[in-house]
Order: structure tokens, then sequence, then C-alpha cells
């Protein structure tokens, strides 16, 4: 039976792992090599990688990132931020990276997600979809949460699929950093409506709320913070799926 | 001990080198190449392959001799050799991903899209899921039934010879997700991302 991912997220900032509260008021706090692999080494399905700042900043710590990460840890890696067009896609599988992770570019030109999933495979073209709650629906996000777009996030998580991304990463603007839990009304109606793996984003602040992404329709659930600052292990978050007759990898 | 990995331009795979070259360490040599005369004079040979059926088979056939290299070194010296992913998928005679396109006919079958059930079963199979060991295989070796293993696919590989599969997995129905023939083995998992176990996986084919 295929198993439900838990995939801890490190957000890097000029090759140094931080964690945004609301997307700004970052605070350092490790070496990201280091961290993925105590993650790996702990269970994690999955690493993912997010240059926070990568759209603004020069992006070449975070190929040295993927290349030392990749060397040690025998997962997959996910990275994403500031992925602009198919040489940085290709440039970042070259160091090591599994998949890549496009926002802003693939909102901007869905071309690069059609390119990229022939050219590369739809396995390694994740579309990161950055949504807001708006008039009773979702608007989504660029540039790290900064520029709105008008478009609707559910409209746009479609026209993703047909693309050819492989998955989809959807985080809530509006929970994340709250650790008040997903925002499950989003999850359960991006999943249910396309075929291809949703990964729930933004908002865990317990065990709990990792269950409730799964049962929202989600393949896989990300967190940062609750791993990160050592409120949970991975193990003990797997445990506690399993212990809720989640199918985890244990 | 020589072993080349076959770099022909196909997908990603710093992944398969790098956990190779983790397993490797000190006691086997790795090259990533395609050159025939590496390959040739190689002891065993990897064969890693990601994106479409169709784009690893032109990536194949773009490299003048690589085709007839490969078969000769597989069929007639009988060495061994390693297909992951697509790498096994082109084992087979055909695929249809994108457009039927003919396969490299090592083991006779065909790679078509997985039955999603009308949209029971996502797509791609992303993720760990375990195996079940049909049969005893060389790369098995210390693999317990129903290990986790990282898979990305949304092709099976149907051989004709259902004798060839030495593991299954469920998903929608039982993929054939590893093979061995003779010298020919094959994993439609990857183990250079399913940590341990694949490593374990890798160690047993360079300790072939």
């Amino acid at each position: 039976m295929l198993k439900n991912r838990i995939i801890p997220c490190l957000d890097v900032k000029n090759g140094r792992v931080v964690k945004g509260i609301n997307f700004v008021d970052l605070k350092d706090a490790g070496d990201p090599v280091e961290q993925a692999k105590i993650y790996s080494d702990g269970g994690a399905d999955e690493i993912c990688f997010l240059d926070i700042t990568a759209s603004n900043e020069n992006r070449d710590t975070i190929y040295e990132v993927v290349e030392k990460t990749s060397k040690k840890c025998f997962v997959p890696l996910t990275v994403g931020g500031g992925v602009r067009s198919i040489d940085d896609i290709n440039k970042l599988l070259n160091c090591g990276a599994d998949k890549v992770s496009i926002n802003t570019a693939a909102v901007q030109n869905s071309k690069v997600v059609e390119d990229s999933s022939r050219k590369f495979g739809s396995q390694c073209i994740v579309v990161a979809i950055d949504a807001k709650r708006k008039d009773g629906g979702w608007e989504i996000f660029t540039h790290g949460g900064r520029n709105p777009t008008g478009i609707n996030a559910l409209e746009f998580a479609s026209k993703m699929e047909k693309c050819g991304a492989g998955e989809l990463l959807v985080t809530s603007m509006d929970k994340d950093g709250t650790q008040s839990g997903y925002d499950i009304e989003l999850v359960q109606k991006i999943s249910s409506m396309v075929n291809i793996p949703v990964i729930a984003s933004g908002g865990v602040g317990t065990l709990d709320h990792l269950v409730d992404g799964i049962k929202s329709g989600a393949s896989a659930v990300l967190a940062a913070s609750i791993f990160h600052y050592g409120t949970y292990s991975v193990n003990e978050a797997k445990q506690y799926l399993a212990s809720k007759d989640i199918p985890v990898r244990i | 001990m020589d072993v080349t990995i076959v770099d022909y331009k196909s997908g990603n795979i710093s992944s398969v080198i790098n956990s190779f070259k983790e397993v490797a360490k000190g006691k086997v040599n790795i090259e990533v190449t395609s050159d025939l005369n590496k390959i040739k004079s190689s002891d065993k040979v990897v064969l890693p392959g990601q994106g479409s059926f169709k784009s690893c088979i032109d990536g194949l056939n773009s490299i003048n001799g690589l085709t007839d290299t490969l078969s000769e070194f597989a069929l007639n010296n009988k060495k061994p050799l390693l297909g992951i992913c697509v790498g096994l998928q082109m084992f087979a005679d055909v695929g249809y991903e994108e457009v039927e396109t003919k396969g490299l006919g090592w083991i006779s079958g065909k790679v078509s899209k997985i039955n999603n059930q009308n949209g029971k079963y996502k797509l791609p199979h992303i993720g760990w899921n375990q195996i079940n060991i049909v049969k005893e295989s060389k790369i098995f070796k210390d693999i317990e039934n129903n290990s986790h293993m990282y898979f990305v696919h949304s092709y099976e590989f149907i051989p004709n010879d259902k004798s060839v599969a030495t593991a299954t997995t469920d998903y929608s129905s039982n993929i054939v997700c590893a093979i061995e023939k003779e010298n020919i083995f094959g994993t439609q998992f990857h183990p250079e991302k399913s940590d341990k176990t694949g490593l374990n996986i890798i160690d047993n084919f360079l300790s072939l």
C-alpha cells in the first residue's frame, strides 16, 4: 500500500536555515545539510528546501547546499524558491535535486511547466501554489507571497495539472506560521479536483494537524516549525499518524 | 571492478551517481559516460531513466552505436546490467507513453499507463510503497519482504512471461516492480532514493 508522506521543509536563506513566520520575521537556526541529514536519518519521507529570498538575491548558495545534501541524504530532495526557467531547473537537478518546485514562473508563464515536465518528466515538476482566502474563494500570490495576482487558486490548480505538473504543493498563506492547522477546505477542494498528488502546507502546530491534512485528501503533509524547533521528531509524527490508522512508512 | 552508469543526457541522474558512489566507496570504480569502449570494457552497467519512455529511447538512439553496444553487453556477453525506472521499462518491446515507441526488446512485454480506476488512484504513483517479493533475486539479498521503496511513475512494465518478475507493489493492481532475467536486473522503484534499504540493493548489485 502506498504510504502517506511526511515532508519536513527547511527554509533556506543565503545557505542557512531559517523559518519564516507569515513569510517575514526570520530567525537563523542552522546548517541545512546537517538538518537534512538529521531528518532523513529520522525517517523523513522526503526533504524540501525552500530558498525563500531567492527571487531577489544571489542564488549560488542554494546550489552548493543542494549538492552537499544530495551526497549525504538518500531520500528524495525537493528544491523551490526563485526558480525562473528551464535552465534553473536543469541546474538544480544537476546539483542533485530530485524535484523542483515552481511558483512565480508557473503563474507568469505556464509554458515553463509544460516545457519542463516534457523535458525532465512530470515526476520532478512540483507547482507551488500560495493561496489566500478572498471573497469566499482563494487567490494565488507570487514572489514568496508578496504579489497578489487576482487568479483563482482552484482554476490555477486545474490548469497546472493539465500543463504537466507532477504534484501540487498547496500552501495557505492565511495559515502559514500560525500553527493553527492547515486550511482544510482548501486542501479538500484542490485534492478532490485534481488527479495528481497534493502536498498540504502551511499552519502545522500539532500532530493532529498532520492527521487532518491527510484526512482532507492530501497525499503528503509538509511542515517546518514543529520539526525544526524540535517540538516533535519526524518519527513521533509518524507513530502518531499510524496510531490514527493513517498508513505511513515506519 | 569497473561499473558504468550510462549517461545518455536523458533526465536527471545525479542521485543515481551519488548513491552508487556512496556504496562503491573505495571498492568499485564508477564511471559515468556514454563512451562505447568504456561500456564494453565495464564489468557491470547501470541504465538509469527519467522522463518519458519515448524521450529515453530517443536519448539512447541519439548516441550512435549505444543500443547495439548495450545489447551486446547484456544479451551476448551476459554481463550484469541494472535498469532503474524507465531504464527497466526500456527492456520491453514497446511503450505507449506519448506515442507508441519501440523498446529495446530484451524482455518481451509492454509498458502501459497504470489504470487509475477513474481517478481513484492518483498518478504519478509517487511515494513509499511496499514491495512484495515473489521470487528470489540476487539483488534482494538481506532485503526483507514488504520493505518500503520510493516510487515515481505513471507507467508500468507488463512482461509477457510473469516469471521474470521478482517483486510487485500494490497500486491499483499488482505492478511488477523488480525483475531478474539471467544477468539482466531492473527496478521500477528508485533504490538510489530508498534510503538504507535502497543502498543495500545497490550494494547487492555491485557485489554480484
